[in-house]
């Protein structure tokens, strides 16, 4: 068993193995990552920080590209509402 | 040979602005515009509309001009993005905060309202200011737009008004008659340059290219509520000789933030000086710590058209040259947006002489005469 661990996502404790991104996290909670300018829920799409689709708010800091960071115990995730 | 009432060489704020008013009066207008059009300092700027007083006719003119903004506000198109979001002149100590009543009252002289902002005031109007400065002035009536915008809206209007273009580049333009690169001649009763820096036409206008970078962030809705300008502003615009940099912040209706400021004589290349953008962003960030988490999309530079008096060039071209079609309305440094409605009134009132609204002699082209030989360092 890998070791696991727990960050919140939307509010929502979410356990995750350790090594995971916060991309894959949200894939995994199924939650929009931010909402596009006219609303529409986005997605990570390229997966290797070039495209900015990926963007949410990281332990209050906005913009953070999800597929390059790994989740941490305790992080909080949210989407840009 | 195709004839009009005016030839406007130049497609930025001011030229636009001016083929705009001619079209009004009924007149023949041309507009000679050889690069994408309001695709120099007029996309480079910030577009902050700003009543500005480092000599009592700047303050003349910028008041004049910010009335003819609120005029115009309500006839923008939506992309122009106008914002009457004022600004705070922010004071970081005591030196800076004695400026404070000074200005207040100043301003009031010329019909501008203006706050005075205690410590707390200040810390409650923006949040993410850093703790510990003095105080600022709200200029409530001051506003941003988004600076092409308005210029495409000043040409529609006056193409609507029988206004013709012409995509090309302005070879000569003297004695009623502008040559074009395609090989056509245009003629016309007066020829207006409204040509920024780009003085080529008209060498003996004394002008230089001011270099100034800006960044763009990601959208941060609500981080900065006004324009914020430091008081040691003037005293950076001012410096004739050094480079200099001073914190200026304007929030876009995207939540984009624009960052400057930076001022430069002799870098004429376009390149991003990492050298100056670094000073300038711990100039914003000294203000501002927590700009220091946000992402920037872009950095760019642009020219500002510098006079040796910080005063732009209005009206006809007499003492700089000895041909009375010439016109002139450029030099506006780093207030081409906000003077742009104003100048064009001005230059309209002289071509028809009428009585202009506001004292024209400060901006005379005549004056820089006896400046030519002014040095530049």
């Amino acid at each position: 068993m890998p070791e696991t661990l727990a960050l919140k996502i939307n509010g929502q404790l979410v356990e995750v193995p350790s090594g995971t991104s916060v991309a894959a996290a949200l894939l995994i909670a199924s939650q929009p990552f931010r909402l596009s300018v006219i609303g529409e829920p986005r997605a990570a799409l390229c997966g290797m920080g070039i495209c900015f689709e990926c963007r949410a708010v990281v332990n209050g800091r906005a913009h953070r590209r999800t597929c390059q960071l790994f989740c941490e115990a305790g992080m909080t995730v949210e989407t840009n509402l | 040979m195709k004839s009009f009432d005016i030839l406007v060489v130049g497609a930025g704020i001011v030229g636009s602005a001016v083929a705009r008013e001619c079209a009004l009066l009924g007149w023949q207008v041309g507009v000679v515009s050889g690069g994408t059009l309001a695709g120099s300092a007029t996309a480079a700027g910030m577009g902050h509309v700003v009543v500005m007083d480092d000599s009592p006719a700047q303050l003349a003119l910028t008041a004049y001009s910010q009335s003819l903004w609120h005029q115009l506000a309500a006839h923008l198109p939506k992309s122009a993005e106008y914002e009457g979001c004022g600004t705070i002149w922010v004071a970081a100590d005591d030196e800076d905060m004695v400026q404070v009543p000074a200005k207040h009252a100043l301003y009031a002289r010329f019909g501008i309202e203006t706050n005075i902002l205690s410590a707390a005031q200040l810390a409650h109007a923006e949040p993410n200011l850093r703790r510990g400065l003095i105080g600022g002035l709200l200029v409530p009536a001051d506003g941003i737009v988004y600076p092409p915008a308005v210029a495409s809206y000043f040409l529609a209007e006056a193409t609507r008004l029988g206004a013709e273009i012409f995509p090309a580049r302005a070879v000569s333009a003297a004695h009623g008659e502008v040559r074009l690169n395609t090989g056509a001649v245009l003629a016309a009763d007066r020829i207006v340059l409204a040509v920024g820096a780009d003085c080529k036409l008209l060498p003996a206008l004394p002008i230089q290219r001011r270099k100034g970078h800006l960044a763009i962030t990601d959208r941060y809705p609500g981080f900065v509520r006004h324009q914020l300008v430091e008081l040691g502003y003037l005293k950076s615009a001012h410096t004739l000789t050094e480079d200099s940099v001073a914190f200026n912040i304007q929030p876009r209706q995207t939540g984009q933030l624009l960052i400057g400021s930076s001022r430069q004589y002799g870098s004429t290349g376009p390149e991003i000086e990492p050298e100056m953008l670094r000073r300038m962003l711990d100039r914003a960030i000294e203000y501002m710590p927590s700009l220091d988490n946000l992402s920037s999309l872009r950095t760019w530079t642009g020219f500002r058209a510098a006079t040796p008096d910080k005063l732009p060039c209005i009206g006809s071209a007499s003492g700089l040259s000895d041909d009375a079609t010439l016109w002139l309305a450029t030099g506006f440094e780093g207030l081409g947006i906000t003077n742009a409605p104003g100048a064009a009134r001005l230059l309209v009132a002289a071509m028809t002489a009428q009585t202009p609204a506001i004292d024209v002699t400060p901006y005379l082209p005549a004056r820089m005469k006896a400046q030519v030989s002014m040095p530049y360092a």
